[in-house]
């Protein structure tokens, strides 16, 4: 008797673990007050910790527009750093909420490994940077080369294909750490390194003499990098997505972190229903926030191009130009469907 | 009803059952195999579910699936075309090839040091003991990137290159050297190698028991090793020196051509072996000091030198307390392999580790992962228990 409730006794306890972290994600982020999101180990600009132990970059920013729009507060987030290795596994154990961290939006990825992608911050490609000593003018000139790559990447696999396609020989020096690429190539073990161009002109600058090398101009790769969530939680889903899509969107209206107060008086109904200043409106509540959602991400973390220019445009070290990144109507692939 | 034993069964009470020893026994035996089964079945449970919940696919069927990324290291022949379950199989080579030339190398290094410990030359026996405290006293990951960063790294550039005799360069891209190229013929050496062994074997068994019967001796080492020596070399000769070299040239980038050995590699070799030898020379040490004095003393008093002492009386005795401990240290190196990775050495650690990232089968790559490392560890304690049983004093 006392052996069967005992066992009972433990059976229910242990049962008590497992069905853990199972509710919807929204509940649990309320609950236990914070976005737990998961960045990049450290890539400038992007997302890095700054001297005093913040996190500050264009995909942190996300995080913070995730907040901003949930709790009305973008401080409220917690960054785990993941590399390229753990970073699904992450995402899938529930150990993260939402993965933010320049990472490609694939059809496997989209399928078999369990997530769901849609809305894309930053349009890229993968490219190669060399010393300026090399005298290499072109990737089709690398033939034989020691490319350094950061293992667990489309970018690994992108360049075994452009190699094998364009029949160049290579040897491959594959770290799992960035850091730990960062090292090789800055030591001479290989001639080349490979990855997103973001990414490239963000490494560019952590080497110790950015102006003796250059990134070629072959672009392999569509690489659009955006956030991701975990499969069957749609509501999650949409708040992710929206809040990105909220940025571009400020952007296309003209609101900014400076003019966003004045524009609650505006009388223009579009505005007035984004900013949630229209009556009886709905749509923040549907998302399960509240109305005041894009108000709150413009207010706090500002609009697509605000957060671009602060982190990796024209005044910043890393001086990325817009490109593919202006809104449609400037010729660019940023669009926001309608908020309506 | 103060002694249960004594009373009858029919009246006995639950408090007497609490009190039995037996019965507690099994109770707490139930219970604790309960309390197993039903964490064993949490855990399957909660692993599906969460699976489930996950959305991904799962089985092993991934295995043939393309893996599309390059390996450094390669034994077998490896591209980018073929499957995730060849470049596990890489790894895994990768994995066993630093493990057994570690296993070698730590063993060599630790019985020197180990003696050396126990020499009374006072130099020496400082310097082993600085060496242990070191080595042993250091993390292992440590001592990987100290011959990774602090070493290898510090080699010139490939434009650079050190270049040593023989075609062989060196750089902090590794050695280049030139690599042998065998002709027709050339499968009469390793064959002969083989015979050279089994001779050598057979002669010394002979000899022993010659001694046995006749006391007369007869110079076994000299034979043995002019049988595995000679013959391959004969065989050499005899099939026209079918050898030729293709040396490393330096190329736009790289050296072209030739073989190399990588200093990822080196580093986790190097590492790995003086860390290992470090608990080693501990474990002879202990091994040989585990000897009573009174079996030096004896054996000298038969007039046995101190070489013929060493050899016949303490080492054989040394071995049963030496192995035991050995087999753990092995078994150590063995799975501190695993932290190549962190150099980038591709072992079964890494590739596997790519392995779960482009596919996202966590559960089936760790569960690999945990296989082969259960099943190499599994295979060197039975060869060592083995080894242990016919060193293990045989009572008359």
């Amino acid at each position: 008797m006392k052996k069967t409730l005992l066992s009972a006794a433990i059976g229910a306890a242990v049962m008590g673990l497992g069905s853990a972290a199972s509710a919807a994600t929204l509940d649990d982020v309320k609950a236990k007050g914070f976005v737990q999101c998961g960045v990049n180990t450290g890539l400038a600009g992007f997302a890095a910790p700054d001297a005093s132990g913040n996190w500050t970059g264009f995909d942190v920013d996300y995080c913070k527009a995730i907040a901003a729009a949930i709790f009305g507060d973008a401080t409220k987030v917690k960054y785990t750093p993941t590399t390229a290795q753990v970073r699904f596994t992450a995402l899938q154990s529930g150990e993260i909420d939402v993965l933010a961290r320049n990472t490609t939006w694939t059809i496997s990825r989209d399928t078999s490994l369990g997530l769901n992608f849609r809305y894309v911050n930053y349009y890229d490609g993968q490219g190669f940077m060399v010393p300026n000593s090399l005298n290499v003018k072109s990737a089709l000139e690398l033939s034989g080369a020691a490319v350094c790559v950061q293992s667990g990447t489309t970018t690994e696999l992108n360049l075994a294909d452009y190699f094998k396609a364009n029949n160049l020989q290579y040897n491959p020096v594959v770290f799992e750490k960035l850091e730990e690429v960062n090292a090789a190539y800055q030591s001479g073990r290989c001639d080349v390194y490979t990855t997103d161009q973001s990414g490239l002109y963000s490494l560019r600058l952590s080497l110790s003499n950015p102006g003796d090398h250059m990134i070629l101009p072959e672009i392999i790769s569509k690489e659009p990098l955006g956030p991701a969530v975990r499969q069957g939680d749609d509501q999650w889903f949409d708040i992710v997505m929206w809040a990105g899509y909220a940025m571009v969107q400020a952007e296309e209206f003209g609101i900014t972190q400076a003019n966003v107060d004045e524009m609650k008086e505006s009388t223009n109904p579009d505005i007035k229903r984004f900013l949630g200043t229209e009556a009886d409106t709905k749509i923040g509540t549907d998302l399960g926030l509240t109305n005041e959602w894009a108000y709150n991400i413009v207010k706090q973390v500002g609009n697509y191009g605000e957060v671009f220019e602060r982190n990796i445009g024209q005044n910043t070290p890393l001086k990325i130009e817009r490109g593919l990144n202006a809104l449609w109507s400037k010729g660019g692939l940023q669009y926001a469907p309608p908020v309506r | 009803m103060t002694d249960a034993a004594l009373a009858p069964p029919e009246a006995r009470t639950l408090r007497s059952y609490v009190y039995d020893p037996k019965y507690r026994g099994i109770f707490f035996q139930v219970l604790a195999l309960a309390i197993v089964v039903i964490f064993g079945w949490w855990i399957f449970h909660n692993t599906t579910e969460n699976l489930a919940r996950a959305g991904t696919a799962s089985g092993f069927s991934f295995l043939n699936g393309r893996a599309g990324f390059d390996i450094s290291t390669t034994l077998i022949s490896y591209t980018n075309d073929s499957t995730y379950g060849r470049a596990i199989v890489v790894g895994f080579l990768n994995t066993l090839l630093v493990a057994s030339l570690g296993i070698v190398t730590a063993t060599i290094i630790g019985f020197l040091v180990g003696l050396g410990r126990l020499s009374r030359n006072w130099l020496i026996a400082k310097l082993c003991t600085v060496y242990v405290e070191i080595f042993r006293n250091i993390p292992v990951l440590l001592v990987i990137f100290f011959w990774y960063k602090g070493v290898l790294d510090t080699l010139p550039q490939v434009r650079d290159s050190i270049a040593l005799p023989f075609s062989t360069f060196l750089n902090n891209r590794g050695l280049a050297f030139p690599k042998p190229i065998w002709g027709e013929g050339a499968v009469f050496v390793p064959i002969a190698f083989v015979l050279g062994i089994i001779a050598a074997l057979a002669i010394a068994q002979w000899a022993t028991k010659r001694q046995m019967a006749t006391g007369q001796q007869f110079p076994i080492i000299w034979t043995g090793i002019g049988l595995v020596v000679g013959l391959p070399i004969l065989a050499f000769l005899a099939a026209g020196a079918p050898l030729t070299f293709d040396p490393p040239i330096a190329g736009r980038f790289n050296m072209t051509g030739g073989a190399r050995i990588l200093p990822e590699f080196v580093a986790l070799y190097l590492a790995l072996s003086l860390y290992t030898a470090s608990f080693i020379a501990e474990v002879i040490r202990a091994g040989i000091r585990g000897v009573a004095k009174g079996q030096t003393e004896a054996s000298s008093a038969l007039g046995l030198q101190p070489a013929m002492t060493t050899r016949l009386v303490v080492v054989p005795q040394a071995l049963r307390i030496i192995i035991p401990p050995l087999t753990s240290q092995y078994l150590n190196l063995t799975k501190n392999s695993s932290l190549g990775v962190a150099v980038g050495f591709p072992e079964l650690f890494s590739t596997t580790s790519t392995t779960l990232n482009q596919t996202g089968q966590a559960v089936e790559a760790i569960f690999i992962m945990l296989t082969v490392y259960l099943t190499i560890s599994i295979l060197t304690s039975l060869f060592m228990n083995w080894f242990n049983a016919k060193m293990a004093l045989v009572e008359r």
